[in-house]
C-alpha cells in the first residue's frame, strides 16, 4: 500500500518509528492527486508548496521527539474554512478570488496539533445540495464510480478521502453535507453535536444548524481528528462549555448491553433495497456486538424536510447578504447605480440553488409571512427536538441509514429539486435536533458502490458514536477497499 | 382647526464602552478610515458576534435611571437591509423581548412638570459611513463606526410641542452624560434623534397619520424641524388634504423637511432572532450590581443641592448641569465651607474662562483646593475682592495657587494700621484744600482721599482700614 493509502494512526506508528517522514508521505498524497484529481476534481485550491514545507517543519518537530495529535499528517479542508491568504470559495463565483486575512478556530486548531494542509476542497455552491453538482468550480466525482456523484455539500472532503487524495479531512453539515456524502463515498464521517466545534470562520450557510466534523478512512483516525477540533471557543457564542472526553478511549470498549433503537418511521418505501439489505444486516451485526435492538419512535420524522427547508434558506437568505460587491469577491461590471450592482453582482455571482433558497428564505422571513413559516417552523423543531430526547431516554444509541440510495448518476437529479433534497431525509432530523451523527461504511451494492449506515445519539455524546461505531466496525469486518481508479 | 401634535421621539446614544459591542476594536472617534477593524466588524465571511458585556450594563445604566422594567431574559435579532455602510446586509438589533420597557422620565418645562413615558430601550450596533467623493462619481466607506454600541431609546407618544420635545431631549442627554454611558456629542453623531409627528383636532383622542423625521443634528434643529412640520401638517390638514404616511428628510439649510421615502417604499426589515447569539440573561444580582454603581441623577442632585447647600434654584441648574461641575463645585464648598461663595465663584468667574477657551471642566487649570484656598483668604482679609478677581484669572491662566499668584504680584493686602497711618498723615498734609473741603461737610471729597491712599499702595491697602482710618484721622485732625 502506498502511504496514501493508509490511516492517521497507521502513518503514527510509522512515523514515531522513524519508518517513514511527513515529507515522504506528503509527497505520496500529491503523487496521488497527480495521478487521479483529473478525473475525480475534488479541490478547488491545492496548497502543495506550503504543504511540502509544512511537512519539512512536521519532520524537525517529530526528530526533536515532540510529536502532537496530527504532525505531518496531510489534511484536506473543505473550501468554506477561511484560511488565512489562501482563496476560500465557498464554491461560489461570488467569492472566487476572495482571500481571507484570517484563520477560522478549526484551521488554527490544525495548524497547531501540527497538521500538514493539502488544499481546499470543492463543495456545493455555499453547502447547499447534495451531490457537489452546484459548485461554480466544476463537479466532483465519486471515486467508486466517475459517472456518478460523490454526494454533498462536502463531496470533495469525502472523495478526496476515499481517492487517498489526503488523508483525512474536514467538512460541514448543515443537513447530512458530511454524513451523505461519507456513505456514498465510503468513508466515515461524523457531525458532531452543534456548539461541540467552533464554527468561527467557517462561511455560515444556517447558522442554527452548521457544524463542523471530520472525514476518516476508519473510526479511530474519527476519533483523533474530533480530539483536536473540539471544544468550547470564546469567539463563538454557540459554543458550549462541556467537558470534551479523550475520544480514543472509547476505541474497542464494545457496546455488551447497549440498546440500540430502530426509529420505525425510518424504514420507508422510498429505499434502495440494496441500501435497506445492508442496514438489516448492519443490525444483526450491533446485536451479535452484544447490544439489543428495540423499535423506537420520532412521530415528527415526516415534517424534517419541510422544517429544515424553511429554517435553513431563511437564515441563509441574511447570511448570504453580504455578498453584495462592496468589500470583497465578485462585483459586477457597468453599474448604472448601487442598486444596479446589487442586482447585477448576485444575479450573476450566485448560481440558480443558491438563489432558490435565498428567494424561499426571503420569502419565509417578510412581514405577514413569519409567523406562518418561520416561527412555524421553529416551533415544529422543538418537537422534533424532542422526540430524540423521548427515544434517547429509550435507547443509548439510533441506527439508521445515512441515505436512501447510493451514489446516483451526474446530472439525474439537478432537474428536480425535490428529489435532491429527499437525500437528506435521514440526516437532516440530527441537525434539527441538533444531536450527533454518524456515518459508517456497511457494505457495498452488487456494482460496488459504498453503503453507509448512520448512528446517532443525544447531545454531546460523540463518544457513544464512536463507541458503537468502533464495535460495528471490528464486528462487521467490512472489507477494506480502495476505488479503481 | 385647532390641531394637537402628538410627538414620540426615537433617540441613538453611541455608548462609551472602550470595545464596539460585538468584537474588540476600539470605539474611539476620529481614527483614519478603516483602521479601527477587523474581520468581525468588516463583516467578513465566517466570523461570529460576541457580546460585549459592558453594552449590556450601561443598556441597564440608563435603563434604571429611567425607571424602566428590566426584563429577565432579551434577545437579538437580525434587521436585513443593503446598504453600503452595513457590512453583514443586517444590524444585529432587539426586536421582540427588549431589555428594558415601560420607563419615564420627568422634567420642569415652563415651570411644571412634565412625564414623558418610555416604551423601551434595547442595544444594536452602528453602522459604518459613507464618505463621497465631491469631484468623481465615488463614494467611500469607513468601517471604523460599524459596531460601535448603541442604545435605542423609544419615547411614548406623550409629547405635545416641539419645545416639549427639546427639552424631552434635553433632559435625556443629561442623564446619558450624567451616567457617562455616552459622550452625548451631537455634531459627532454619538446621539442622534429621529422624530415621529401626527396631528389630531384638539381635544380629540384618535391619532392622525405621522410622518418620521430624520436628519436632525442638535436640540435647536429637532424644535426647528418639528416646527416645521406641525405647520406643515396644519396646512395640509386645512387644505383638506390628508397626510402622508412617509420618512422626511430635515434639511438644515432651507430649514424645510422634504420626502425621502413613502410608506409603499418602507423596507421589510425581515427581523428573527440571531442564531449567531444566544438570549441574554439579566439576573436581579446583576440589576443590583449596576445600581449599585448609579451616580446621583441630575435632578436628585439640584434638589439636594438647594437642600444642603441653601443656595438659588437657579444656581442648582447651573452647578448640576454636569456630573464633572457638580463635582467640583461640591469638593470647593467642602473645602472652603461657603456654599454660596463658592457658587458665585464657580458660575462666575470659572465658567467664564472656561468659555471662552471652550474648555471643560475638567480641564480647568485651577483645583478645587486652590480656588477653596482663594476663597479663605478673601474670607480671612488677606486679598481683597477685587485682588481676588486678578488672583483668580492669574491661577487660571498659569495653574498656580493663591499664594504662589498673590508673592508674584505682591498682592497681599496692608491691613496694618500702623503701615497705613504714615501714608494718610501724608496725604492730608499734602492736600489741605481738600481737607478744608471735607471739614466743610463736603462728604464726596472723601472718596478722593480714598483714592489717594490706594494709590499710594498700590491699591494693596484694605479699604475697611483706609475707610475707618481716614475717617478718624480726617475727624481727628480738627
Amino acid at each position: 500500500m502506498e502511504l496514501c493509502g493508509l490511516t492517521i494512526h497507521e502513518l503514527q506508528e510509522m512515523l514515531r518509528a522513524g519508518q517513514t517522514t511527513s515529507a515522504e508521505i506528503t509527497a505520496s498524497v500529491f503523487e496521488r492527486i497527480d495521478a487521479v484529481e483529473n478525473r475525480v476534481r475534488a479541490y478547488i485550491t491545492l496548497m502543495k508548496e506550503s504543504a511540502i514545507a509544512e511537512a519539512a517543519r512536521a519532520d524537525e518537530v517529530i526528530r526533536s521527539g515532540e510529536m502532537k495529535a496530527l504532525t505531518g499528517i496531510p489534511v484536506a479542508l473543505k473550501d468554506i474554512f477561511c484560511t488565512k491568504g489562501v482563496r476560500t470559495t465557498c464554491g461560489s463565483r461570488i467569492l472566487h478570488n476572495f482571500i481571507p486575512p484570517y484563520d477560522g478556530t478549526v484551521v488554527e486548531k490544525l495548524r497547531a496539533a501540527g497538521a500538514v494542509i493539502t488544499g481546499k476542497t470543492n463543495m456545493d455552491e455555499f453547502a447547499m445540495g447534495s451531490s457537489t453538482e452546484t459548485s461554480f468550480f466544476g463537479v466532483t466525482r465519486n471515486p467508486w464510480d466517475l459517472a456518478r456523484i460523490p454526494g454533498g455539500s462536502s463531496g470533495g472532503s469525502a472523495a478526496a478521502v476515499a481517492a487517498d487524495e489526503c488523508i483525512a479531512s474536514l467538512g460541514s453539515d448543515t443537513g447530512g453535507s458530511i454524513r451523505q456524502p461519507a456513505a456514498l463515498c465510503g468513508v466515515v464521517g461524523l457531525k458532531p453535536t452543534y456548539g461541540r466545534v467552533s464554527r468561527y470562520g467557517l462561511i455560515a450557510f444556517a447558522s442554527s444548524l452548521d457544524q463542523i466534523g471530520p472525514f476518516t478512512k476508519d473510526v479511530e483516525d474519527c476519533a483523533i481528528l474530533m480530539n483536536v477540533i473540539a471544544g468550547c471557543d470564546p469567539r463563538e457564542s454557540t459554543s458550549v462549555p462541556e467537558d470534551v472526553p479523550d475520544y480514543r478511549t472509547f476505541l474497542g470498549r464494545g457496546i455488551e448491553g447497549w440498546r440500540v433503537g430502530i426509529p420505525k418511521e425510518y424504514f420507508i418505501d422510498g429505499i434502495d433495497p440494496e441500501v435497506g439489505a445492508a442496514i438489516r444486516e448492519s443490525i444483526r451485526v450491533i446485536e451479535k456486538a452484544g447490544a439489543k435492538c428495540i423499535e423506537v419512535s420520532l412521530p415528527h420524522t415526516d415534517y424534517c424536510v419541510a422544517v429544515y427547508y424553511i429554517v435553513a434558506p431563511a437564515e441563509a437568505s441574511s447570511n448570504l447578504a453580504r455578498y453584495d460587491g462592496v468589500k470583497y469577491g465578485f462585483r459586477s461590471e457597468d453599474n448604472r447605480d448601487l442598486l444596479d450592482m446589487y442586482k447585477k453582482t448576485r444575479s450573476s455571482g450566485f448560481g440558480e440553488e443558491v438563489k432558490r433558497r435565498i428567494m424561499i428564505g426571503t420569502y419565509a422571513l417578510s412581514s405577514g409571512y413569519y409567523d406562518a413559516y418561520y416561527r412555524k417552523a421553529s416551533q415544529v423543531r422543538a418537537l422534533i427536538k424532542r422526540d430524540f430526547e423521548r427515544a434517547f431516554a429509550e435507547c443509548d444509541c439510533i441506527l439508521t441509514p445515512t441515505s436512501p440510495t447510493p451514489a446516483f448518476k451526474v446530472g439525474e437529479k439537478t432537474d428536480d429539486p425535490m428529489q435532491m433534497y429527499l437525500s437528506d431525509i435521514f440526516t437532516i432530523s440530527a441537525n434539527l435536533a441538533p444531536i450527533p451523527g454518524m456515518s459508517v461504511p456497511c457494505g457495498y451494492t452488487t456494482s460496488g458502490l459504498p453503503i453507509g449506515v448512520q448512528f446517532l445519539a443525544g447531545h454531546f455524546q460523540e463518544g457513544r458514536l464512536i463507541q458503537i461505531a468502533s464495535a460495528y466496525e471490528s464486528q462487521a469486518k467490512i472489507e477494506r477497499r480502495r476505488p479503481a481508479l | 382647526m385647532e390641531y394637537e401634535p402628538v410627538i414620540g421621539l426615537e433617540v441613538h446614544a453611541q455608548l462609551l464602552t472602550n470595545a464596539k459591542i460585538f468584537c474588540g476594536c476600539s470605539t474611539k472617534f476620529g481614527a483614519p478610515p478603516n483602521t479601527h477593524t477587523c474581520p468581525v466588524c468588516l463583516g467578513m465571511p465566517g466570523v461570529l458576534p460576541v457580546l460585549n458585556k459592558k453594552v449590556v450594563e450601561f443598556m441597564m445604566k440608563m435603563a434604571l435611571a429611567t425607571h424602566c422594567r428590566i426584563n429577565g431574559e432579551c434577545c437579538f435579532a437580525r434587521k436585513n437591509y443593503f446598504y453600503p455602510d452595513l457590512p453583514k446586509g443586517y444590524q444585529i438589533s432587539q426586536y421582540a423581548a427588549p431589555p428594558a420597557e415601560q420607563g419615564w422620565i420627568d422634567f420642569l418645562i415652563n415651570g411644571a412638570k412634565k412625564r414623558i413615558g418610555i416604551t423601551r430601550i434595547h442595544m444594536e450596533e452602528d453602522a459604518g459611513k459613507l464618505i463621497h467623493d465631491e469631484h468623481n462619481p465615488a463614494s467611500y466607506v469607513d468601517l471604523n463606526r460599524t459596531g460601535v454600541p448603541l442604545i435605542e431609546i423609544v419615547s411614548e407618544p406623550d409629547i405635545r410641542s416641539a419645545e416639549e420635545a427639546a427639552a424631552y431631549l434635553r433632559r435625556l442627554h443629561e442623564i446619558l452624560v450624567y451616567l457617562e454611558i455616552c459622550d452625548g456629542n451631537m455634531e459627532e453623531g454619538s446621539f442622534r434623534c429621529d422624530a415621529n409627528v401626527s396631528l389630531r383636532p384638539r381635544g380629540t383622542e384618535t391619532f392622525g397619520t405621522r410622518t418620521e423625521l430624520k436628519n436632525m443634528n442638535s436640540f435647536r434643529n429637532v424644535q426647528r424641524a418639528l416646527e416645521y412640520e406641525i405647520k406643515r401638517q396644519t396646512y395640509v390638514l386645512d387644505a383638506g388634504d390628508a397626510v402622508v404616511q412617509e420618512t422626511r428628510l430635515w434639511d438644515d439649510t432651507s430649514g424645510v423637511t422634504y420626502s425621502m421615502r413613502s410608506k409603499e417604499e418602507a423596507h421589510d426589515y425581515r427581523y428573527f432572532p440571531d442564531p449567531d447569539l444566544v438570549p441574554v440573561v439579566i439576573d436581579d444580582a446583576w440589576i443590583e450590581a449596576v445600581r449599585n454603581t448609579l451616580p446621583e441623577l441630575p435632578l436628585e442632585k439640584r434638589e439636594r443641592f438647594v437642600r444642603e447647600y441653601q443656595i438659588p434654584a437657579y444656581d442648582a441648574g447651573v452647578l448640576t448641569a454636569g456630573r464633572a461641575l457638580a463635582d467640583y463645585y461640591e469638593e470647593v464648598v467642602r473645602l472652603s465651607g461657603q456654599p454660596k461663595i463658592a457658587g458665585n465663584w464657580v458660575m462666575g468667574d470659572v465658567l467664564r474662562f472656561l468659555n471662552e477657551d471652550k474648555k471643560e471642566i475638567r480641564d480647568c487649570p485651577i483645583a478645587p483646593a486652590a480656588l477653596a484656598e482663594m476663597i479663605r483668604l478673601i474670607q480671612d482679609g488677606t486679598i481683597s475682592g477685587k485682588m481676588a478677581k486678578e488672583v483668580c484669572e492669574a491661577m487660571y491662566r498659569s495653574g498656580k495657587t493663591p499664594g504662589a499668584v498673590i508673592e508674584e504680584k505682591g498682592l497681599v493686602q496692608i491691613t496694618d494700621e500702623g503701615a497705613l497711618t504714615g501714608t494718610i498723615s501724608e496725604i492730608i498734609g499734602k492736600n489741605p484744600a481738600q481737607v478744608a473741603q471735607y471739614r466743610a461737610g463736603k462728604e464726596k471729597v472723601f472718596g478722593f482721599f480714598v483714592g489717594q491712599v490706594m494709590k499710594a499702595t498700590g491699591g494693596k491697602a484694605n479699604p475697611q482700614v483706609i475707610n475707618d482710618l481716614l475717617k478718624k484721622m480726617l475727624a481727628g485732625a480738627q
